[in-house]
């Protein structure tokens, strides 16, 4: 992966100066507000929004959904945070509905992700039935369309 | 052109070959020969009108919804205008005979200063203006009357100045505030001796407040609301500036019944009806389009708040505008006019501002930039003008 690409993907820088001019503060302020954010548990930091099929079109996203057994003590707790410490999984959430978690994961290859089901996730003790589906187009993340509607040209001068 | 030698009468109406070409319509035709252009020229919003809004148009289409409406606009659309302005502007006006519904604001000013204006009849407007005032009056066989306003009071009306150009044959004062070109509001002491002029010689006022709900540090005041003015005000308004839906063309006035049947007979021989599509727009538009109208509200004011604040730094004095999206800064310092100011400014550095001599008398001495545009490309403008500004001080 690109080493840049890598870093925003992790965790992109925010541009501090920019983001206190536009709140009317200092740097100084912005980054103390960061930490305070961070502290209440309100941020937890800062990734870019990438389209990864834009350069590797092997890379493949699966949407898994998950039917779990709710353990004696920790409920669903202990099996999601199970789930969510392997580095494939991007995404994790308990949701209502027919399936308990509702999962992310990323791969390098059809092939990989299948493996990561069959192999690990399948496996864990209280998961009781998984089902995959393989993203073919992203369209919106974060509220970011994926594509730019054309360019809609204004009059370059107007009353 | 003179046109075919064998027709000798004069082809055109004389009151519009003498008006004059709009300052603005050079700068266009200049600015699209060049390439990389930032453009602080566009009295537009920069966002297109939001989706929701967009949706409601093409359902409307979807529907079938292609026919005429009434005259006056469909009645859940002027109810709904009438709940917004009573509910935001303290305004209270009867949907069924007080509000019509128009093609663009445009229309609105055209059909009032038609329904009031006869042969020789004066209407004050203060300036510098929006490039339609003057021409809209002349239009009407009126007389336009400038009024000009200065930047040492932030350019708002001078009701003493007003006074002094009322006549007998003076029919009304026609205002717009917030400005196109200034950005200034009009609030307080201002407002209220304007209205007081205006009921002390029994004149008409019509109100241009295209751009009221893009005001930043008070509330904005309708001047109908003080006492005694709603039976003399023509208020107009619309949906371009604040739901950013300038080409769906769609705007309204208010007005006690009689002004607003007068103004039906024009709009009904003249146009029919405004466009359906628009109308279902724009009734989603008041309905739903409150967030996404404070949303680019705020944006507007972060914009103006970097680049008026750049204009001072770089020794260009800019009072700091209340309202719509217009920094009208002196450009006196440099000792050129406004316009060879705008034509050196978009020759050198490829900006292009739009000299205030083309908002008429009190516009000179000024240049108007639109900060309706992105936050990256305004500070590149500030860059390029800094230089620019810097490059006369040397000489």
């Amino acid at each position: 992966m690109d080493k840049l690409l890598k870093i925003l993907s992790e965790n992109a820088p925010i541009d501090l100066e920019k983001v206190a001019k536009a709140t009317k503060s200092t740097v100084k302020e912005v980054t103390k507000k960061l930490k305070d954010f961070e502290k209440s548990g309100l941020y937890h930091g800062c990734t870019a929004i990438l389209d990864d099929s834009a350069y590797d079109k092997e890379q493949v996203r699966a949407l898994i959904e998950v039917r779990i057994t709710p353990r004696r003590e920790g409920g669903f707790d202990q099996v999601a945070r199970r789930i969510a410490k392997f580095p494939e999984v991007s995404d994790l959430a308990l949701v209502s509905g027919s399936y308990d978690l509702l999962l992310t994961v990323r791969g390098s290859s059809l092939r990989e992700v299948a493996n990561f089901v069959a192999a690990k996730l399948a496996t864990i003790d209280g998961v009781l039935s998984t089902s995959t589906s393989f993203q073919l187009k992203k369209y919106k993340e974060s509220g970011h369309m994926m594509e730019d509607d054309e360019e809609y040209e204004r009059l370059k001068v107007c009353p | 052109m003179s046109g075919s030698k064998s027709v000798r009468k004069a082809r055109v109406a004389r009151h519009i070959s003498a008006l004059p070409p709009s300052g603005i319509r050079k700068f266009f035709d200049l600015v699209s020969t060049m390439d990389e252009v930032i453009s602080l020229g566009i009295g537009e919003p920069d966002f297109t009108t939001p989706w929701t809004i967009r949706e409601s148009g093409i359902y409307s289409i979807e529907r079938g919804h292609t026919s005429y409406t009434s005259n006056l606009g469909m009645l859940p659309l002027r109810r709904e205008i009438c709940r917004y302005l009573a509910r935001d502007y303290h305004l209270d006006y009867h949907p069924e005979n007080e509000c019509i519904v128009t093609v663009g604001v445009s229309e609105a000013l055209d059909i009032a200063i038609r329904a009031i204006t006869e042969p020789g009849d004066e209407i004050i407007y203060t300036s510098p203006s929006f490039v339609s005032y003057p021409a809209e009056i002349t239009m009407a066989h009126g007389v336009p009357v400038p009024v000009a306003t200065n930047c040492k009071n932030g350019f708002a009306p001078d009701a003493a100045a007003i006074e002094k150009a009322i006549t007998p044959k003076t029919k009304a004062v026609l205002v717009n505030f917030p400005s196109n070109p200034t950005g200034a509001t009009l609030s307080g002491k201002a407002l209220k001796e304007l209205a007081d002029v205006v009921i002390r010689h029994d004149l008409l006022l019509i109100s241009d407040e295209i751009y009221s709900e893009l005001t930043y540090d008070e509330t904005h005041v309708s001047i109908a609301t003080l006492p005694g003015m709603r039976e003399r005000t023509i208020f107009l308004h619309g949906f371009s500036k604040a739901f950013a839906m300038t080409g769906w063309r769609i705007g309204y006035a208010c007005a006690p019944s009689d002004l607003v049947d007068a103004m039906k007979k024009i709009h009904q021989y003249a146009i029919m009806s405004a466009p359906t599509v628009a109308q279902e727009a724009a009734l989603e538009a008041l309905r739903h389009g409150d967030e996404a109208r404070e949303t680019m509200r705020a944006s507007y004011q972060e914009r103006r708040d970097i680049f008026v604040g750049g204009l001072n730094q770089i020794g260009l004095d800019c009072v700091m505008p209340h309202g719509a999206f217009y920094a009208f800064p002196s450009i006196k310092r440099s000792g050129l006019s406004s316009e060879k100011f705008a034509e050196k400014l978009l020759e050198k550095e490829h900006v292009a501002v739009i000299p205030g001599s083309a908002f008429g008398p009190g516009g000179e001495g000024f240049v108007r930039c639109s900060y309706a545009t992105g936050l990256d490309e305004l500070e590149e403008a500030l860059r390029r003008i800094g230089r620019f500004v810097g490059s006369l001080a040397r000489k």
